[in-house]
C-alpha cells in the first residue's frame, strides 16, 4: 500500500466512525456541537499518533502475551498527559470535554490501530496511519457535530443564526443516533460509487 | 529483531520496564502543568466573583455551613473603601440532571441579587447549559428573593424555567435560594 492510500484511507474507504464504527461511544457522547466533535476529534489524533509511534517502536521487544496490557498503559499514559495538558491551558475546552478524554483509553479505534496496525508495520507507516485515520475520526466527529447542532440549536461552531430552540431532539442522545445513522448510509453509497 | 519469547522473566522485566517509563512521564507532565492548572481555577473564580458583584477593592473569605446541604458555602465579603458592598456566595445543588452544579451568587448588603455566575455544571449541552445563557440569568437580576420566589412557574413561583430543561432550572433555583438563607441567617457582614 502507498504511503497516500495509507493516509486518505482514513477519510472514506476506511473511515473509523462511520465505515469501521470503532470509537462510538465518544462519538455520539461528545457531538452536540461542532466545536466539541473537532476538540475531541483532535485530542484522540494526538493519543493515536503518539501510541501508534511508541507501539511501532517497541513492537520487536514486547513479549506477545502481555503486548495487550503493553499497549494500554502506553495510551493511558498519553491520554493522562493530554488531560491534564488540556486542562491547564484550555480550561474552557476540557469543561466541555472534561468527562470524555479519559475515555480515550478505552477507545476501540485507538487499542485497535496499535494491535492491527501499528504492531506490524514500520515506524513511518504508523505514523501516518495514525495522522490519517485520526484526522478521519475528527472529521467524522465534526460532522456530526455540526449537523447536530445546526438541526438541533440553529447554530454551527457556536454561531447562531436561526433563533429559537430547533429540533431539541438533535441534541439530545437519540438525536445521535439518528444523524449518524444517515451519515453511515452516506459515506456507504459514496464508498460504493467510487 | 526477532520476536520476544513469552517467558515469565521477559514478560514481567517489559511490563515492569513500561510501567515504571510512563509514571516517570506522567509525574513530569503533573509537575509541569501544576501551576498552569491551579492557576486556570484560580482565575476563572475570580473572573466569577467580578462578574457577580459591583466595583470592590478588598475581599474576605469565610466558609458558612447553609442549614440545608452537606457542604458549606464560601462567602467572599468585598469591600470599597471599607464600605460593604457586596457579598459573592459560592453555591451548589445536587439536584440538577446530572448532579452538581455550582453557581457563584452575588448579593448587595440589602439582600437583592447582583448578578449570577455558573461555575460548574455538566447539565445536557444544549438544553441545560443555557442556565450560563443570559436570557435566562437576566431574570435574576436586581431581584430580592424575600419578595420574588425561587421556583419555576409550574411550582408556583416566579421563575421562567427553560423549554424542556425544567430539572436544571429547579436545580438552579434552589442552589440560589441556599446562598440567600445561608446569607440571611448568617448576616453577610459579620
Amino acid at each position: 500500500m502507498s504511503q497516500k492510500k495509507n493516509f486518505t484511507k482514513g477519510f472514506l474507504k476506511e473511515n473509523p466512525v462511520f465505515v469501521l464504527l470503532l470509537g462510538l461511544c465518544p462519538a455520539l457522547g461528545v457531538t452536540t456541537s461542532a466545536f466539541n466533535g473537532l476538540g475531541m476529534g483532535l485530542a484522540t489524533t494526538f493519543v493515536l499518533v503518539m501510541s501508534n509511534i511508541v507501539v511501532s517502536l517497541v513492537k520487536s521487544s514486547i513479549p506477545d502475551k502481555v503486548r495487550i496490557p503493553s499497549f494500554i498503559v502506553i495510551i493511558a499514559s498519553f491520554v493522562t498527559i493530554v488531560e491534564l495538558t488540556m486542562q491547564g491551558y484550555l480550561p474552557d475546552l476540557y469543561e466541555q470535554l472534561g468527562l470524555f478524554i479519559p475515555l480515550i483509553v478505552v477507545n476501540c479505534l485507538v487499542l485497535g490501530r496499535a494491535e492491527a496496525f501499528a504492531s506490524k508495520n514500520t515506524l513511518k507507516s504508523s505514523v501516518i496511519d495514525g495522522l490519517g485515520m485520526g484526522l478521519g475520526f475528527a472529521m467524522a466527529l465534526t460532522i456530526l457535530g455540526g449537523v447536530r447542532e445546526l438541526l438541533g440549536n440553529g447554530a454551527i461552531f457556536g454561531w447562531k443564526f436561526i433563533e429559537g430552540d430547533g429540533i431539541l431532539v438533535f441534541i439530545l442522545s437519540p438525536g445521535a443516533f439518528i444523524v449518524f445513522g444517515y451519515l453511515v448510509a452516506l459515506l456507504n453509497k459514496i464508498n460504493k460509487t467510487t | 529483531m526477532a520476536k520476544k519469547e513469552s517467558t515469565f522473566l521477559n514478560m514481567v522485566l517489559t511490563l515492569l520496564i513500561i510501567t515504571g517509563l510512563s509514571s516517570l512521564a506522567l509525574s513530569g507532565v503533573f509537575e509541569l502543568t501544576k501551576g498552569p492548572i491551579a492557576k486556570a481555577r484560580k482565575e476563572k473564580k475570580e473572573r466569577a466573583i467580578k462578574a457577580v458583584l459591583p466595583e470592590f477593592d478588598t475581599m474576605l473569605l469565610k466558609m458558612v455551613m447553609p442549614e440545608t446541604g452537606k457542604d458549606s458555602l464560601e462567602f467572599i465579603t468585598a469591600y470599597e473603601d471599607s464600605l460593604w458592598v457586596g457579598t459573592a456566595i459560592s453555591t451548589y445543588t445536587y439536584k440538577g440532571y446530572s448532579g452538581l452544579i455550582k453557581l457563584m451568587v452575588g448579593l448587595l448588603p440589602d439582600g437583592c441579587i447582583e448578578r449570577i455566575a455558573v461555575l460548574e455544571q455538566k447539565e445536557t449541552p444544549g438544553l441545560g447549559t443555557k442556565i450560563a445563557d443570559e436570557k435566562f440569568k437576566h431574570q435574576f437580576i436586581g431581584k430580592d428573593p424575600a419578595k420574588y420566589i425561587l421556583k419555576v412557574k409550574k411550582d408556583g413561583g416566579d421563575v421562567d424555567a427553560i423549554t424542556a430543561a425544567t430539572i436544571s432550572s429547579r436545580a438552579y433555583c434552589e442552589a440560589v435560594q441556599r446562598a440567600y438563607d445561608a446569607f440571611k441567617r448568617d448576616g453577610g457582614n459579620k
